[in-house]
């Protein structure tokens, strides 16, 4: 590229590949304009971070599980007809079984590179979910969700649910006795709606389970109808990735206004590209060394067998450990009319709470801020502590339940009784979030301070040094610019005033009620808060030799700023203010 | 903050300028240069390793290909495992070769020289917002529907109604009979003998001892339309006790000697109660640790189920077979909105 300086300079011919290059792309711009598209997004710029890749796993991974399960159905009957198995397997010679049993059996053992396919489709299911939930962790901790990207936070949800409903569809066909199980008990918990359970639950299974029509209807949401969805929503979902530009975390030179990174090509064409390599690399050596879903010892679906310490996917585990905690007693009849809390509760209820709250979160924040700008440069999770809080309160009683999905397991491997385990989590599952969100928000304000402390003070250095006076003191090293304007960089955030509720008049002003309510929640995200240092605040410390009284950031003196309509403003007044200083 | 400062807080630098509100962003940080960026050997030495990877997935492919060919998955567990490590390992090595050749690359050979790209305001800017109004208003304009209120409500009506031609044959078919009163009925009648479960052998009470149980299936199941259907209903969970232990039965006379009948089916959701627990005479499902106790009625002593399992009224026939007395009073398993009525 740097020909330009001698143009005199006779260019060289072009190779014979690069003519066939030229003609080819020649060819294609005249038919599509392609040139406009690369034009404008091969040079487009991405920023660098390893928490982007838990994305580019789940996509990824989708992509192993095309390729895997295109393998699978080449070879998997979706049929529930008995037949009487004949094969390597010994023991189960001559036994009866669906005739998706009988072959997966033979997709396992005899298709030669079938039980890689098997597991490594299995492993790749596992890691598909995996890496959606912790995506979305990333993005709800860093509020990578805020404007404009509230929407695409609605797709990447909608994509979590249908990985779900995918992953369970999908170890269902198999038709073994721990699936079988698995659908038995959907049945039960379709069963325990009211007035329409029994209707649910023959519509599913065709009549009665558990039927001939399950597997074959499975495989086709299975393998048509979930992953069509999928494929358009990850088109969607990347598409506005692509219309927001990505966020970036904050640090010098990354603003709402730019995006700094490497280009996508050649940079993440190597890199995104080299990556989906490694991904199903991994995968590919997991389904190499270990043992998944070995349905051939557990046996066809018999509805007479159970097997204990039977544990479905790690995903559906806090369905099943809601379940398990979930104390009876609480079934009702009503005239004649069964309503059976105990099963409708942990398997409907409570995922549907929590699963509303985590889709409405980028909106629950939205009202509680007021905050009507785009942002793309990212919150460092300490500086955002009521969310980080509340994350982890939902993550821990999510785990609360996934633990008690394995109560079983807990109590043989650690010789504990059952009941007393089951006992704990049931108060652990309202006891743990708790304890949890207070922790972690002490956690993050602390840290915050700890930020503080560093801008203000700079960095220790362990040099002590004696004055002729005889005092001694620890020379501290002052951060650079660059370090500082990390710390530093964030807004402060404030619970927001809102207008009174009467004008002077005394007449009352319409959507006072909301604004009170919006207030309350705000209050409740910002009360608590550790702001940034100021450079006046530098200036103090760096002037009398640095003190550790830090201001305490309080609502002494609310100021007022003067805000957009609607009776909400922001509080960013600050000291300069009531000192009559300008603001710049 | 407090609001009374000493003088030291001065708001001014030494030079008298007042001091800004907020820190101001120092920009970019500079290009921190690798080892090969100054260093051609080094970056010969990186072009090499990305050769060597790449070379190694070539091998790796080519040694899942031999292994194909030459050790098939077998008989055994043994050589099933081994064909499919092999294979794996293989695949494993062309996939990693490929992508750590290619990640290697870009970390150590390729520009790292950040860059900055500007973003715009996700919203049309207002003259585009202008003219997209216009364009829809000319469009409403044209097809004048604002005018035509039969018109809009017969298409609404009739793009409301045309799914109903596609969905009325679905839900009508897709639930099979819709006799969803099927579930409250089992196989068992007064006289069915219980058989063991799979081989379908009937029962005397005399083989049964003491602190025995039995998976039970009726005599006649195998007679049934849909065999498995009855079966996920009908299966019972047979235990034998010293009489003295049995404190309370759901009917009077409905055991045998101490020989109690239950339905396997939880009542919970629906899993097989497979577990007992011969001491206590606890019934255990595995699934989420519904406890029952079989001495009891087998009421409820633990866990998220609210019933008791139903029990089947047993006793023997003039051949000394166990057979049913009558079917259960009740639907087996979960329940279920209007399994009352």
């Amino acid at each position: 590229m740097s020909t330009v300086d001698s143009p005199a300079a006779p260019a060289a011919p072009p190779t014979r590949s690069a003519r066939a290059a030229a003609a080819t792309a020649d060819y294609l711009d005249q038919r599509t304009g392609v040139g406009n598209a690369v034009k404008e997004f091969a040079r487009k710029i991405f920023p660098d971070h390893w928490s982007f890749l838990l994305g580019e796993i789940a996509l990824y991974s989708f992509v192993v599980l095309l390729i895997s399960g295109t393998f699978l159905t080449m070879f998997f009957v979706p049929s529930m007809t008995e037949v009487h198995y004949h094969g390597p397997w010994a023991s189960m010679n001559g036994v009866e079984m669906s005739e998706a049993f009988a072959s997966t059996l033979r997709l396992s053992f005899e298709v030669r590179g079938g039980l890689l396919m098997r597991q490594i489709h299995h492993w790749a299911a596992l890691i598909f979910m995996a890496s959606i939930v912790t995506h979305m962790m990333r993005v709800f901790f860093t509020g990578a969700f805020r404007k404009p990207r509230e929407l695409n936070w609605l797709v990447g949800f909608t994509l979590m649910i249908l990985g779900l409903l995918a992953g369970f569809s999908g170890y269902s066909l198999p038709d073994d006795v721990l699936s079988g199980n698995g659908l038995r008990i959907a049945d039960g918990v379709a069963r325990s709606i009211p007035v329409l359970g029994s209707y649910i639950s023959f519509g599913l299974f065709g009549g009665e389970f558990p039927g001939t029509e399950l597997i074959p209807r499975l495989f086709t949401v299975h393998i048509l109808l979930i992953p069509a969805l999928i494929l358009a929503l990850i088109g969607l979902h990347l598409l506005m990735v692509v219309l927001h530009k990505h966020t970036q975390f904050p640090g010098s030179g990354r603003t709402d206004k730019n995006v700094v990174g490497y280009p996508l090509f050649p940079v993440y064409v190597a890199k995104a590209g080299g990556f989906f390599f490694v991904v199903f690399a991994v995968i590919a050596l997991m389904g190499a060394t270990m043992t998944i879903n070995p349905v051939w010892n557990y046996g066809p679906f018999d509805p007479s067998v159970v097997s204990a310490g039977a544990q479905p996917d790690w995903y559906m585990l806090f369905l099943e450990g809601g379940l398990r905690l979930m104390p009876g007693g609480v079934e009702f009849v009503i005239g004649e009319y069964t309503l059976s809390l105990n099963v409708l509760i942990p398997a409907v209820v409570v995922p549907g709470l929590l699963f509303t709250v985590l889709a409405l979160w980028p909106f629950i924040e939205a009202f509680a801020t007021g905050d009507d700008r785009e942002h793309h440069v990212l919150d460092r999770p300490r500086n955002a502590p009521f969310r980080t809080a509340f994350g982890v309160a939902f993550l821990t009683a999510f785990m609360v339940l996934v633990l008690a999905g394995s109560n079983d397991l807990i109590a043989t491997h650690f010789h504990l009784s059952i009941n007393d385990i089951t006992e704990v989590f049931r108060v652990l599952f309202f006891v743990g979030p708790v304890i949890a969100f207070w922790i972690t928000k002490r956690i993050c304000l602390a840290l915050q301070r700890k930020d503080r402390e560093l801008v203000l003070h700079g960095h220790e250095t362990g040099r002590i040094v004696r004055f002729a006076s005889g005092e001694y003191i620890e020379v501290h090293k002052p951060l650079d610019e660059h370090e500082r304007w990390l710390r530093v960089q964030h807004e402060p955030r404030r619970p927001l005033e809102i207008e009174p509720a009467e004008d002077a008049r005394g007449v009352r002003r319409p959507g006072y009620r909301i604004d009170a309510m919006r207030r309350r929640l705000s209050t409740l995200f910002y009360e608590d808060r550790v702001e940034p240092v100021t450079p006046a605040e530098l200036a103090a410390a760096q002037s009398h030799g640095g003190h550790d009284a830090l201001p305490a950031a309080h609502d002494e003196h609310p100021a007022e700023l003067s805000g957009a309509g609607g009776g909400v403003r922001h509080l960013a007044a600050d000291q300069e203010d009531t000192e009559g200083t300008n603001r710049p | 903050m407090s609001t009374h400062h000493d003088p030291s807080t001065d708001l001014t630098t030494r030079d008298g300028a007042p001091l800004p509100e907020r820190f101001e962003d120092p920009g970019l940080e500079g290009h921190r240069a690798r080892v090969g960026d100054s260093d051609p050997k080094a970056q010969k030495r990186a072009e090499r390793q990305v050769v060597v990877l790449f070379t190694l997935s070539i091998l790796g492919t080519v040694g899942a290909i031999v292994a194909y060919a030459l050790v098939p998955p077998g008989e055994t567990v043994g050589s099933m495992r081994l064909s499919n490590l092999l294979l794996g390992l293989g695949l494993f090595l062309g996939l990693a070769g490929i992508g750590f050749a290619a990640v290697h690359w870009a970390k150590s050979l390729m520009n790292d020289h950040e860059q900055a790209e500007d973003r715009h305001p996700t919203a049309s800017s207002e003259a585009v917002r202008v003219k997209a109004v216009e364009a829809l208003r000319e469009g409403v304009k044209d097809s004048s529907i604002g005018r035509r209120g039969v018109l809009k409500g017969a298409m609404v009506t009739s793009l409301a109604l045309f799914p109903l031609a596609i969905a009325v044959p679905l839900i009508g078919n897709i639930g099979g009979d819709w006799d969803v009163s099927r579930s409250k009925r089992t196989m068992w009648r007064r006289g069915t003998r219980l058989a063991i479960d799979p081989t379908g052998r009937p029962i005397k009470a005399a083989d049964v001892t003491i602190g025995s149980v039995f998976h039970v299936i009726p005599e006649d199941l195998h007679e049934a339309e849909h065999p498995l259907d009855e079966k996920a209903k009908a299966v019972v969970l047979m235990i034998r006790m010293d009489p003295r232990d049995l404190k309370s039965e759901q009917g009077e006379g409905w055991s045998y000697d101490g020989i109690v009948a239950y339905s396997k089916i939880c009542t919970h959701v629906g899993c097989p109660v497979a577990l007992y627990e011969q001491q206590t005479h606890h019934i255990l499902c595995p699934c989420h640790q519904s406890t029952f106790d079989a001495a009891d009625g087998a009421r409820v002593v633990f866990g998220p189920a609210n019933r008791p399992l139903p029990q089947l009224p047993i006793t023997v026939d003039d051949e000394g077979y166990l057979v049913a007395q009558d079917g259960f009073n009740e639907p087996i398993g979960p329940s279920f909105w209007e399994r009352l009525t």
